[in-house]
């Protein structure tokens, strides 16, 4: 399966996700997911609604490069990105990320990193829809500072 | 000698377009330059891209720094900070 990053407005299914991510290879012994969903709170206030923008083009290549910097750092099989673009709404997953591995230690360390460099690297953008009007979010330095952690 | 302008979420509202055919001059040769001339063009431009301000500058989709050369042809998007995820 290799590395497949996918942009779409749709759903996902978790367990489809994962199922078919692992079919075939008995080498696998590990799977670390996560997922990204809407929240119906920030920066306290209500979101009602949420619309995410993005970079076409721009993106996959992003995401790409950052799940080929991930099978080169760990000992990883496969990995599968998703992220969903559009209009959202709380309880809505919005990010899926799974790894494949023999052991556990690296499935979770590459599953980390991809999710931390997809939230500083990768062009989406989220405006929010609260009861004060819409607005864009504003990028957190806890996220820069989360990438850089694997600088080190 | 053109090249494809593009400016993505806040930057696209604030700015009130989306896209546009930029022509190079003598003058236009780093991403640095680019700024100074869209700068140049007052109101939101100004107050957007000023120093200190965070945006970021992608040439061809791989996000680069103000040193970076821009030539004929080139996709130059501009665009906020990313939140994804």
């Amino acid at each position: 399966m290799g590395s497949v990053v996918r942009v779409q407005t749709g759903d996902f299914d978790v367990g489809a996700e994962i199922r078919a991510l692992r079919e075939g290879n008995p080498a696998v012994g590990a799977v670390a997911s996560f997922i990204g969903c809407v929240r119906d709170i920030n920066e306290g206030d209500a979101v009602g609604l949420m619309y995410l923008e993005h970079y076409p083009g721009m993106t996959e290549r992003e995401l790409e490069k950052i799940a080929t910097e991930a099978k080169t750092r760990w000992d990883i099989f496969d990995s599968l990105i998703i992220h969903r673009v559009g209009e959202l709404r709380p309880l809505d997953q919005i990010v899926f990320v799974a790894v494949t591995s023999a052991h556990r230690g690296e499935a979770f360390a590459a599953c980390e990193f991809i999710m931390d460099f997809l939230k500083t690297r990768a062009p989406f953008w989220k405006r929010e829809s609260t009861p004060q009007g819409e607005r864009w979010v504003d990028a957190r330095s806890s996220d820069d500072a989360a990438a850089e952690r694997w600088q080190q | 000698m053109t090249i494809q302008l593009l400016f993505l979420a806040r930057l696209r509202e604030r700015f009130g377009v989306a896209r546009e055919t930029f022509a190079l001059t003598d003058s236009t040769g780093t991403v640095a330059d680019l700024l100074t001339t869209l700068r140049a063009r007052g109101g939101e431009f100004a107050a957007e891209l000023a120093p200190g301000r965070a945006f970021r500058v992608a040439v061809n989709q791989e996000v680069v720094t103000v040193e970076h050369p821009i030539r004929s042809g080139d996709e130059v998007a501009i665009f906020p900070p990313v939140t994804g995820g």
